[in-house]
């Protein structure tokens, strides 16, 4: 494998990452809130076709991007009425709005565009194109550093260098403010914050809100930057990807990045070699698609440290003397 | 006895801190407080005394905001005040310890006082700020605690001091503590009454909500008696007696004493060597316990919640895994390994009556019927092969709700529609029945009425009258004095000592429980725990 | 004292929170522009109005009473099984291994065999999450979700690479031997006398999938396992305060729920492809989750609502061959059926309660003049 190739591979693996940073970091909010959140599949789901239908039909991106973050914290509102105000399994209604997304996107595709459940193809300004950082043409032909710079680093949707601010953003908010303190602490124990006079369902709220907010990005990036409009279920798992890398990083933020680093890498090589070989075996593609999952059961066992999620996940808050 | 403090003296003509007037509410068909009108005046320490169920903890919830009154207006100096949730009650001023601590258990003191009182959105300047706050009221209240101590590193009694910090950071003036001593020793709990007192001289009111007579009459100015939802009268601490506040409690004379005749222990029943049982934390619970319990003999088990007497109950029970032996009519019971169950332990002829009868002892939502099957459900008489017979069951249950008098007599009911005594009525009915060589009861009156509470001692006493071992684990002392005959003490995992108990007195064992087993010295006995908490702090982090 | 009746309870709600459901599916058909009732007539007269029809419908509604049951089993441990999708394809694979190993005489013979390997199958794909879950502690509910992608790539491999016959281009088995092929349900009634449409795929083991709803019902309330399997899902420490074993009961239920989930591919692979194609399951497993919720969990309730989301799959079907509304309202309905069945569950139940309590007060204030219900009143509510 010759450099230029590891840099293709590598500047892939950062495109595939940037979403699954993204919906990661979604579920990190949430979950860090206690409020478990299954259903980041479906909330990029429905971005991916808002972003995609409204910047076509707008021909702006921009608005595209506000239309997609506007339909995931729809889909967030429910899940924080269902599991916030009505105390229902948050699990089942992940589950709930998955499937509601992967109804809802395709049924509204073929009524507004009759494709068969896909948009048009975007091109121009529905799109979100490559940015070009400063100096990575000059810098371009500096040994080593030149390419890193200019092939890998420059070049991507602006979209991707969100993902990546967002991880350090994200660290500095749980650890830094007051707001970071009392949303770890309502998934730790919600008694706690309620009898010190904050609102558990106020901080909740707000955590499965960033979680739209998020989730609508990363949606937005599928089909406006990574691909060039929104295709059925072109979301593929990576929700369930992204949850995983979430466990793989035990809920932390610069762990999330590197779990989702790890992950994008798989999907890069799988994209780029039908099979693969590691020493003389034979790695055939689909192990590839199904060693994130095996990766996470792996770290779910506790073969590889234990993942301690947030005491109070999954647990409605009830008042109790 | 206490003198009423001179602050509340000079603060007698200006208007109460608190003033309720006629609270009432209601949970479906149930009347948790009627109409209740309550006077406390600024710079006092006031009482408020009922049994379990009383309305004690409904009161306060609706004080910090967790309930709404249907009825009735809070006046706080005065002033009448609207609280809907905790917020308004810590804007009004008004601090709560509860009972269960609410602290998040992996961040450090100082972030869990901050919790929620935070200066500005960044969180450096609101720790820092706090750090030195902390600092000037542990040396003002006696309230040292590591600020960068993990919650989860301290003992339940550093814990409470943390709650309290927390009130104060707040600049509570009223200071409630609803049953602020079930987890601490006598002497620490005297340790707090001196906080509470010096809280007191500063001007703070106190609310203590307690079911403990003792803790009333030592540290209280006034008292307030509540019973089934009402308040049946207040009265300053010095003008009343325990006598006088018992009956007002339960409406009737109580009789403390158990009627039993002098035991006559048979053989040994179960002999326990050298038990030790380390938790999931790697913490020691039980550290080399030895005794034993022969057959016609009630073995008491007295000891401050949490320190290795539930472990003993769950390693006999089979549900907690420990090393040691354990010899059971002479032969040697499983600890570790695979009979280490409560199936097998059932089969060696080990009833076990739980602690925590709601969450062990039976499936709140199955019928009366299932329930009595609870752990038995393997029984010949209850089915055949791997079929169930539910008809039998429902049988052997209305015979044994008889037997027992469990009020409604229904076998259909779910659990969790009995009261509290008949609940565990329908465990002892299952345990006490299937006529045990030794009977393991934990907690045997906890959240019980009166009247089952005397129905069963007599069961027990009966039980142990047929010969048969019991080991009784209860953190109500007077419970223990009055079922045992003989008691053993257990602190931090050891057994300190066994005592008759006609022997011995409550302060003799309260010591014990302490961990202090040698006569104690001129010292009061707040110096002496306080010293042994600290060294034992030092042992932790 | 309980707030509602049981009828409330078991009936009113579900019945209230479905047709909420379905109301706003109403509302989605309407805001794409279609016209509610005339969908549904369609979908009526398509699944139901004739035996054409209802041999889809009951086709359908076999792979559902077996993925329903396989979540309600797991639910009466508190188990949430969302693995069937995974464990209901590894049992396809079962099934094929055994119809492919033996030339069939006669389908008698090749269906308990099948019915063996399809469960075992899927017996085992759940046992490992189960096994984590007993031994290791990791949450049940994220490891199937990752079994059911290990699944994909496991029979994605496998028909690619192993299974697939020599120069064929499909990633699909060969056929299954005709001594494998099982009477559908219009080769069992036509010689009876009962005309029945040949060209519906139900078959025989819709008969097999009755008779499961039947056993689990005996396994749940009337066997002692069961009598283990609903106390530990209650409580697991007072499952343990009663000597049963946890690890025990998650590797028993989870088994018996994979076994379930396996079992479906008699239905899909066996009984209508006879081949094992690429995602065979087709989002059964999933339907399996609204089924349970739908049907609180008892054999009854799941077959009647495996029939329904039969009735809906058909229905669906045919409303996408003369309707321009996709298949794809079926993944809707059955959304928003989850939601409210399960996630929202309490939105429906709250108004209800407090609508029978209201009664209650007026029916106690009533009758005041009588005296209070006693000492057994619980003076404070019980935390819940």
């Amino acid at each position: 494998m010759d450099f230029a190739t590891l840099l293709q591979i590598l500047d892939s693996t950062l495109r595939l990452s940037a979403p699954l940073i993204l919906a990661c970091l979604a579920g990190l909010f949430s979950e860090r809130a206690g409020i478990l959140d299954i259903g980041l599949e479906g909330k990029m789901l429905v971005a991916a076709f808002a972003s995609g239908a409204v910047a076509y039909t707008t021909g702006s991106v921009w608005i595209g991007l506000l239309a997609a973050i506007g339909a995931s914290m729809a889909l967030s509102a429910i899940h924080g009425v269902a599991s916030i105000t009505f105390r229902g399994n948050q699990l089942i209604s992940g589950v709930a709005l998955n499937f509601l997304a992967a109804g809802m996107t395709v049924l509204i595709a073929q009524s507004w565009f009759g494709q068969g459940g896909r948009t048009p193809s975007l091109f121009g300004g529905a799109r979100f194109e490559p940015v070009t950082l400063p100096f990575a043409e000059s810098l371009a032909d500096v040994p080593i550093l030149g390419p890193i710079y200019a092939d890998l680093l420059s070049g991507h949707s602006i979209l991707v260098y969100v993902a990546l601010l967002t991880v350090p953003l994200t660290w500095w908010v749980l650890f830094r403010t007051r707001f970071g303190l009392r949303l770890r602490a309502v998934g730790e124990n919600p008694a706690a914050v309620d009898t010190a006079g904050v609102s558990v369902v106020g901080l909740r709220y707000a955590s499965v809100a960033i979680a739209g907010l998020l989730c609508g990005i990363a949606g937005s990036y599928l089909s406006t930057g990574l691909q060039a409009g929104f295709v059925k279920d072109m979301t593929a798992g990576r929700g369930y990807i992204a949850l995983a890398a979430l466990i793989f990083a035990k809920w932390r933020p610069w762990y999330a990045l590197g779990a989702c680093l790890l992950f994008g890498l798989l999907q890069a090589l799988a994209l780029r070699y039908q099979n693969l070989d590691i020493f003389g075996i034979p790695l055939p593609t689909q192990i590839m698609d199904a060693a994130p999952y095996i990766l996470t059961v792996v770290i779910l066992a506790g073969f590889v440290g234990k993942a301690i999620p947030p005491r109070a996940g999954g647990e409605p808050y009830v008042k109790e003397r | 006895m206490t003198q009423t403090a001179p602050a509340a003296e000079a603060a007698a003509d200006a208007p109460p801190a608190i003033e309720l007037r006629g609270i009432s509410k209601s949970f479906g068909p149930v009347q948790a407080n009627k109409d209740i009108s309550l006077n406390i005046r600024r710079g006092t320490i006031h009482g408020i005394i009922g049994e379990n169920g009383a309305g004690k903890s409904t009161l306060m919830s609706i004080l910090y905001g967790f309930y709404k009154a249907d009825r009735g207006e809070i006046l706080i100096g005065g002033k009448p005040v609207d609280i809907p949730d905790s917020q308004a009650a810590i804007r009004a001023g008004i601090g709560m310890v509860f009972q269960h601590f609410k602290l998040v258990e992996n961040f450090s003191v100082l972030e869990n006082v901050v919790l929620g009182a935070e200066q500005g959105g960044l969180l450096r300047p609101s720790l820092a700020r706090a750090r030195t706050l902390l600092t000037q009221l542990a040396a003002e209240y006696e309230l040292n605690v590591d600020p960068d101590a993990k919650i989860e590193n301290l003992g339940v009694g550093m814990q409470q001091r943390v709650e309290i910090l927390k009130a104060l950071y707040r600049q509570a003036d009223i200071l409630i503590l609803d049953e602020p001593t079930g987890v601490l020793t006598p002497a620490e709990a005297d340790h707090l009454f001196r906080i509470l007192r010096g809280l007191r001289d500063e001007g703070k009111t106190i609310i203590l909500i307690t079911h403990k007579l003792r803790e009333i009459m030592e540290v209280t100015d006034t008292v307030s008696v509540m019973r089934r939802g009402e308040m049946t009268g207040t009265v300053k601490t010095s003008e009343t007696s325990p006598q006088d506040l018992a009956e007002r409690m339960v409406g009737r004379e109580v009789l403390l004493r158990v009627d039993k005749a002098p035991a006559t222990p048979g053989e040994t029943v179960l002999d326990v060597k050298n038990l030790r049982v380390v938790d999931d934390k790697g913490v020691e619970r039980l550290r080399g316990v030895s005794l034993n319990v022969r057959a016609g003999e009630i073995l008491g088990i007295a000891g401050v919640a949490g320190n290795g007497q539930s472990e003993i109950l769950d390693v006999l029970g089979g549900t907690c895994t420990a090393t040691g032996t354990v010899l059971m009519n002479g032969e040697e019971i499983d600890l570790s390994g695979k009979h280490s169950d409560g199936r097998s332990r059932r089969r060696r002829g080990i009833a076990h009556v739980p602690e925590d009868r709601q969450r062990l002892g039976l499936i709140m939502d199955f019928h009366a019927w299932e329930n009595t099957g609870f752990g038995y459900h393997d029984d010949p008489a209850y089915g055949s092969g791997i079929l169930m017979d539910n008809a039998a069951l429902r049988e052997d249950t209305a015979g044994k709700m008889e037997r027992f008098d469990v009020r409604p007599p229904n076998p259909a009911l779910a659990a969790k529609n009995f009261s509290g005594g008949n609940q565990q009525k329908i465990v002892l009915a299952r345990e006490i029945e299937r006529n045990p060589d030794l009977l393991l009861v934990g907690q045997p009156t906890r959240g019980v009425d009166i009247g089952a509470i005397e129905f069963i001692h007599q069961r027990i006493v009966e039980l142990r009258d047929a010969g048969k071992a019991i080991i009784l684990v209860s953190v109500e002392l007077e419970e223990i004095l009055a079922l045992s005959d003989r008691i053993a003490v257990i602190f931090d995992g050891r057994i300190m000592g066994e005592r008759l108990p006609e022997e011995t007195n409550e302060r003799e064992l309260g010591l014990l429980m302490a961990g202090i087993d040698h006569a104690p010295d001129d010292r009061p006995d707040w110096q002496v725990v306080e010293e042994q908490l600290k060294s034992k702090r030092g042992e932790v982090n | 004292m309980d707030v509602m009746p049981r009828w409330a309870d078991v009936i009113l709600v579900p019945v209230i929170s479905i047709i909420l459901a379905f109301a706003i599916s109403g509302l989605v058909i309407l805001g794409i522009g279609e016209n509610p009732w005339d969908a549904l007539t369609t979908m009526v007269s398509g699944a139901l109005g004739s035996t054409y029809g209802w041999g889809y419908t009951l086709y359908y509604a076999t792979n559902f009473i077996f993925t329903g049951l396989c979540v309600a089993v797991a639910f009466h441990a508190r188990l949430f099984n969302i693995g069937g999708e995974g464990q209901a394809a590894l049992g396809g694979l079962g099934v094929a291994l055994v119809c492919l190993a033996v030339p069939w005489p006669h389908w008698a013979l090749a269906l308990p065999a099948a019915i063996l390997g399809g469960a075992l199958f899927g017996a085992f794909w759940a046992a490992i999450p189960a096994w984590a879950q007993a031994w290791r502690g990791s949450h049940i509910v994220i490891t199937t979700i990752m079994f059911n992608f290990i699944a994909a790539a496991l029979l994605n491999y496998l028909l690619v690479n192993t299974l697939k016959p020599q120069g064929s281009m499909d990633p699909a088995t060969a056929r299954f031997p005709e001594g494998a092929h099982l009477p559908t349900l219009a080769e069992m009634l036509n010689p009876i006398g009962i005309p029945f449409s040949g060209a519906g795929p139900a078959n025989v083991s819709f008969v097999i999938a009755l008779l499961a709803c039947l056993l689990v019902w005996v396994l749940i309330w009337r066997t002692r396992l069961g009598y283990e399997i609903r106390a530990y899902g209650h409580s697991e420490p007072a499952a343990v305060y009663a000597g049963i074993s946890p690890r025990k009961i998650i590797m028993l239920t989870m088994m018996i729920s994979g076994a379930l989930a396996g079992l479906m591919a008699i239905n899909n692979v066996m009984g209508e492809a006879e081949r094992l194609v690429l995602n065979s399951v087709e989002g059964a497993g999933f339907i399996g989750i609204a089924v349970a919720l739908m049907g609180r969990s008892h054999p009854l309730g799941v077959l009647l609502a495996a029939i329904l989301f039969g009735f809906l799959y058909q229905g669906g079907a045919e409303l996408a061959l003369f309707t321009s509304i996709p298949r794809e309202l079926i993944v809707v309905i059955q959304a928003l059926v989850i939601l409210f069945t399960g996630a929202l569950d309490n939105m429906v139940r709250m108004p209800i309660e407090a609508l029978f309590l209201r009664a209650r007060d007026r029916r106690a204030a009533k009758a005041s003049a009588e005296p209070p219900a006693g000492p057994e009143a619980k003076t404070e509510p019980a935390a819940r």
